[in-house]
């Protein structure tokens, strides 16, 4: 019966074709919408865990501020002294290698160019514990940051958009009040969610406070990063360097800590976290298209019942069952919404390939919603099938033959 | 007066009454029918509009319950079966004729002759079969293709008779079937009908309003007020045939 009842809703939807593509337009741009949104969005959180990672691995950063993510507030927190940096690295195990960061952003000049680029100042570790590689000419070493040599470092974009993609290798850019001998560029790790970061001029802490800004403070380091051994437990350590920085820092007891200690696994959930929320909220917009998509199912299956009173008829007349109308329209109905959840997840197929290039994120295939948006289409060519199918099977045959 | 039939009819009416409505807007349609027809009979119900022929018709072919009265059906007490067991009915023992045609729209010829054996659940191959055997026979063995917005009135009619056939029905119900045709295509629809009658020894039960129409069928029932007016056999306008 039920084979029938699809063979005989089949040839119904053959009849008309154009109407049947109109009335599946809505479920189709629902299911593409959910899967697109839910895709990109899942894409988008691998973006961002791919970038995070290419940041370092156990990578661990203070930062002056209360608390973390979207609440935080850095405003009146004072900064870090280079004692600190010492601090940690002498009495506390596990630490590999650690750098202070002080951050300026700093007018930029070579020839007639001039531009404004976020300056670092720190020591030869931040390379590695940044995952830096250097693409040509060398890191400054430990003897360049001590005696605090006019020498930089430079990214990729700042190679492009400062020296016009010159040869930068003992090329002179002035940075801030003092020129810098370019000594290496870096290799570029792209674009990502978190912005350009070859947009960036590397200089020994020395050089950017006694040369380049030309003023100095005893708490002028605005970051400490710090890579952990392998092995050691980072939980433990952000415990110890909190537990130490809170003294350093003279905090009492029942004062907040004015700073924040984090590892890359921590900034990779928070944002992954942010990016699904986003995601999901996208998704249900999408899935209230759907549902109107639905209610259009059942708009059309309406009128295509009245429109079709007479050949109702004409089924009962020639022996049709209610329950074999029923599922007549029915399977009709589903037909269309299934039908319209495969064409949708083609359409999102295309979009996702087509829009994951544009914003440069990988593009992943979920089987998962593809099944849950084909079952979803098919629940609801169900859910707005059943009214429009029960009225077709209640029609009495003579008042359905006798219809004008 | 000697009954010249078999001594059980196809089908028995006792005292069917129909009343549509209740209280003071009831109106009785049919108010106590009594009718025997027997198998290969080719019945014409005759009557003014409003007269419960209709609803006599669409008693007859189970479309429809009596309020009261009995209906047999080959023995069987159709005033008790559901709308289920009366679908069933009409799918196995009855083929249906309308003045409208009734075909599907954008449905080619063959696809309308179809329709009842997939509700009879007869395989694809034998079904094609079937349905260009019926249309031979209603004499459009080139038309199974077309749609019926590419066939005249008539071509129509021999379309939705080959619809009633294709299941070989013991009976076939034909309301108005020349209501919507010209005089010629009536003669050819009528002459198609009667030779179903005697070479298939289809019964036939037709509703009509004209005199030349009722003239094919060997008996006329007049049906007037819910009561049968008059009900007479005679001789069959053409062929000359007898009534057995």
């Amino acid at each position: 019966m039920i084979w029938n009842a699809l063979f005989i809703a089949l040839r119904e939807l053959r009849r008309n074709p154009v109407r049947a593509f109109l009335t599946v337009l809505g479920v189709i741009i629902g299911v593409a919408s959910v899967i697109t949104m839910v895709t990109l969005g899942q894409a988008t959180t691998q973006a961002v865990k791919n970038q995070i990672s290419s940041l370092g691995s156990n990578l661990i950063t203070v930062r002056p501020g209360m608390g973390f993510g979207p609440r935080a507030a850095s405003a009146g927190v004072p900064n870090f002294m280079e004692s600190d940096v010492e601090a940690i690295s002498s009495q506390i195990d596990g630490v590999a290698a650690i750098a202070p960061v002080s951050s300026q952003s700093l007018s930029t000049i070579y020839r007639q160019n001039a531009r404004t680029t976020s300056v670092v100042g720190t020591t030869a570790d931040y390379f590695e514990i940044n995952n830096w590689t250097i693409g040509e000419g060398r890191f400054f070493s430990a003897s360049d940051a001590r005696s605090g040599r006019a020498v930089c470092v430079i990214g990729q974009t700042v190679v492009d958009n400062l020296l016009g993609g010159e040869p930068a290798i003992g090329k002179k850019i002035r940075i801030g009040k003092a020129p810098c001998e370019v000594i290496g560029v870096l290799q570029a790790k792209g674009q990502s969610g978190m912005g350009d970061q070859d947009d960036t001029i590397v200089v020994p802490l020395t050089t950017l406070q006694r040369r380049l800004v030309g003023k100095t403070s005893s708490r002028n380091i605005s970051q400490i990063t710090i890579s952990a051994e392998e092995g050691s437990d980072s939980d433990v350590l952000i415990g110890e360097i909190t537990s130490l920085m809170r003294h350093r820092r003279n905090l009492q007891s029942n004062e907040d800590d004015d700073f924040n200690v984090f590892d890359t696994r921590q900034i990779a959930d928070t944002l992954s976290s942010s990016t699904q929320m986003m995601t999901t909220l996208l998704a249900a917009v999408a899935g209230v298209s759907l549902l109107v998509g639905g209610i259009g199912i059942m708009n059309i299956m309406l009128v295509s019942v009245t429109e079709r009173t007479r050949e109702i008829g004409v089924r009962l007349a020639i022996g049709a069952r209610a329950r074999e109308v029923l599922l007549q329209f029915l399977v009709e109905a589903v037909t269309l919404s299934s039908v319209g959840g495969l064409a949708g997840i083609l359409l999102a197929l295309l979009l996702c390939a087509g829009i994951s290039k544009l914003i440069q994120v990988p593009f992943v295939f979920d089987p998962q919603i593809n099944t849950v948006a084909i079952l979803f289409s098919m629940g609801v060519g169900i859910l707005f099938g059943f009214t429009p199918a029960r009225r077709a099977a209640r029609l009495d045959p003579i008042d359905a033959l006798r219809h004008e | 007066m000697s009954d010249p039939y078999p001594p059980r009819p196809l089908i028995e009416l006792g005292q069917i009454t129909k009343t549509y409505g209740s209280g003071e807007t009831a109106f009785q349609a049919l108010r106590g029918v009594d009718l025997r027809i027997h198998q290969g009979e080719f019945v014409a119900v005759m009557g003014p509009s409003g007269s419960g022929k209709s609803t006599l018709m669409n008693l007859l072919g189970c479309l429809d319950t009596p309020t009261t009265g009995s209906y047999r059906y080959e023995g069987i007490a159709v005033e008790s079966l559901n709308a289920d067991q009366r679908s069933l009915l009409r799918r196995h023992a009855f083929g249906f004729i309308f003045q409208g045609f009734n075909l599907l729209a954008r449905t080619s010829a063959i696809e309308n002759v179809e329709l009842p054996l997939i509700y009879r659940g007869t395989s694809r191959s034998e079904r094609r079969a079937l349905a260009a055997e019926a249309l031979a026979s209603v004499g459009l063995p080139d038309k199974l293709r077309n749609t019926p917005a590419e066939l005249s009135g008539g071509q129509q009619q021999r379309v939705a008779i080959a619809r009633a056939i294709v299941t070989s029905p013991v009976t076939l119900f034909a309301d108005e079937p020349t209501g919507n045709l010209d005089t010629r295509t009536t003669r050819e629809i009528m002459e198609l009908l009667t030779r179903l009658n005697e070479e298939d020894g289809i019964t036939i039960l037709m509703v009509t309003h004209e005199d030349d129409v009722a003239e094919y069928a060997g008996r006329s029932v007049v049906v007037k007020d819910g009561l049968i007016e008059s009900d007479r056999f005679r001789s069959r306008h053409q062929p000359a045939a007898q009534v057995p």
